[in-house]
């Protein structure tokens, strides 16, 4: 009796998340494995949709900017900044120059504090605890400092259309130097653990990799784009908000693995303390806030001594903005990439459409391009490498 | 490229299916017919002069009250020439359906399936056209004008549980 011996491969369905640690949120994997092999790898989304685009439709239009709050809740500043400039587009104004450079400020202040969540978590991810506790000190001043000018840790809403809600309160320029002072030394201690580390080499070099040519058609953008090796910056590209002002350089990865992405993100951060040291030098004298009568409030002492500005004051509260007929896209680099919002105006004192154009929902897409035919571990590192936040995925 | 000379260069490859050209605030938009949008689109990615290689953003704006259409309106740029453009087309609002760009930008997968889901607007030829936001028993699309703000569905368990009592 001959026996013939059939090898057959069964592929094994495992759901990972929405409740996984290491999915950054609620996001749900559906992943296809041979063996360790991942075949295939269809994520679903929408666990926290809430619909903020149909919200926004019935607001007016300063009422949607703590929406924007809460769709990348990691930087709450880059969200309020890129509607600002949206509604400012829509209406051909422009903030005054101190309101630009401390809208600078307060961007590159937001992208460490996001980099630096996103690499705590990342390594923690991987199995590196330290840096998580590292990451987190440094995060907690810069959570200081921005409560110190809008009362509030995460969600600023600090951004108006016009300029900034107020002044930089005192104080507040001294901490930000003494922040900028010690964060390279800091930079260099995550260094120390991670960047020649054998073992986070092991993990992240020549895993989750996408082509230059792949991740344009992806639609990817900010550091997941750049490890890729393409050199563009919106900051750089189409700068906003004084931007050209600044000097500073756009780090570029090589291989588009989740190491160069590691790499370009800690780059940006030393970057992004450099600007911020720029921003403090520059800082000119002025209003924070352009004074337009329907578009931004009239100063406080204003309203109290002058007849036009109470009059105004009030219009603007009962009425809101009510801009021009027409539709803009204005976009940001933000810190996971271009943050772009499109909003149509019909003329009345609320948004006809707004969609929100959010980094990490195109991100996201590439993922399965990234990961099929690697490994389950493999996985992990790269869902930590694209930097997503499901609050703007789904919003 | 500035607006003019994109509009000049599209304008002349595609003198039919160009319905109109718009600047405001120093943004492009040319409208296109409904079915020449991927051809349109394909001419604007491999022109070596336009070069738009990249699809920023897709998605659809409900105008069934005023004009009886829904729109699709593409957002593209081009990181070699860093020029932009605002692609758009109309679409009967009893049967909206457009070809899918997939075939030109891959970042279109999701959008697509993104519009579709909050406005009905069908992509043909769409690899996975599935809903991606919403849950899967949701019914309707929400970004639709007619859709009411609070919804359709039970806003909560425990309105279900109230209608199973009475």
């Amino acid at each position: 009796m001959t026996a013939t011996a059939t090898t057959s491969t069964q592929l094994m369905s495992i759901n990972m998340g929405p409740q996984h640690p290491s999915t950054h949120g609620v996001l749900r994997l559906m992943l296809e494995l041979d063996g360790e092999v991942i075949v295939k790898a269809t994520p679903h989304i929408g666990f926290l949709h809430r619909g903020v685009e149909k919200l926004a439709e019935y607001k007016t239009y300063h009422q949607v900017i703590p929406l924007t709050d809460r769709l990348d809740y990691v930087a709450p500043f880059s969200n309020n900044l890129a509607y600002a400039l949206a509604v400012e587009k829509l209406l051909g104004i422009e903030a005054p120059e101190r309101a630009q450079h401390i809208r600078v400020l307060f961007c590159e202040l937001t992208r460490i504090s996001s980099h630096l969540l996103w690499l705590a978590t990342h390594a923690l991810d991987i199995g590196a605890m330290t840096v998580f506790f590292y990451c987190f000190r440094e995060r907690e001043t810069i959570y200081d400092l921005f409560e110190m000018v809008s009362g509030s840790r995460m969600n600023l809403s600090y951004v108006r259309v016009g300029g900034v809600s107020r002044e930089l309160p005192a104080g507040f320029l001294e901490d930000t130097r003494k922040f900028v002072a010690a964060f390279p030394a800091r930079l260099q201690e995550y260094e120390t653990l991670l960047t020649d580390n054998p073992i986070w080499k092991k993990r992240t070099v020549g895993v989750g990799i996408i082509s230059a040519e792949d991740a344009i058609d992806y639609g990817l953008s900010g550091p997941s784009l750049r490890g890729s090796g393409v050199n563009w910056d919106i900051r750089k590209s189409e700068p906003y908000s004084s931007y050209d002002k600044y000097h500073f350089t756009v780090p570029l990865g090589e291989n588009g693995d989740v190491y160069d992405r590691y790499r370009v993100r800690i780059d940006e951060m030393r970057q992004s303390n450099s600007i911020v040291h720029q921003a403090l030098n520059l800082l000119p004298k002025g209003d924070f806030l352009a004074r337009i009568p329907n578009v931004s409030l009239p100063s406080k002492e204003d309203v109290e001594t002058k007849m036009e500005s109470m009059i105004s004051h009030f219009k603007f509260i009962t009425d809101g903005i009510q801009p021009p007929k027409g539709e803009v896209y204005a976009c940001i680099e933000a810190p996971k990439g271009e943050l772009g919002f499109y909003v149509v105006s019909d003329g009345s004192n609320h948004p006809y459409r707004v969609k929100i154009r959010p980094p990490s929902f195109v991100n996201l897409e590439a993922l399965s391009k990234m990961i099929e035919g690697s490994l389950l571990p493999d996985v992990v590192a790269t869902i930590g490498s694209l930097d997503i936040v499901l609050g703007e995925i789904d919003r | 490229m500035d607006n003019e000379a994109i509009t000049t260069l599209v304008k002349k490859y595609f003198p039919e299916e160009i319905v109109s050209s718009g600047i405001f605030r120093n943004e492009l938009t040319l409208q296109v017919k409904k079915k020449s949008v991927v051809e349109v689109a394909r001419f604007l990615k491999e022109n070596k002069e336009l070069d738009f290689d990249f699809l920023s953003d897709l998605c659809g704006v409900d105008r069934v009250e005023h004009d009886g259409v829904f729109e699709v309106v593409y957002h593209l740029y081009s990181i070699h020439k860093n020029h932009r453009l605002r692609l758009k087309a109309q679409l009967s609002s009893d049967n909206p359906c457009v070809s899918t760009v997939t075939t030109v930008w891959k970042t279109a997968d999701w959008h697509e399936r993104e519009t579709f889901d909050m406005f009905g607007i069908r992509f043909d030829g769409h690899p996975d056209l599935r809903k991606i936001l919403t849950p899967d028993d949701f019914e309707g699309h929400p970004l639709r004008k007619d859709y009411p703000l609070d919804g359709r569905q039970p806003a909560t368990l425990r309105d279900v549980y109230r209608k199973d009592k009475s």
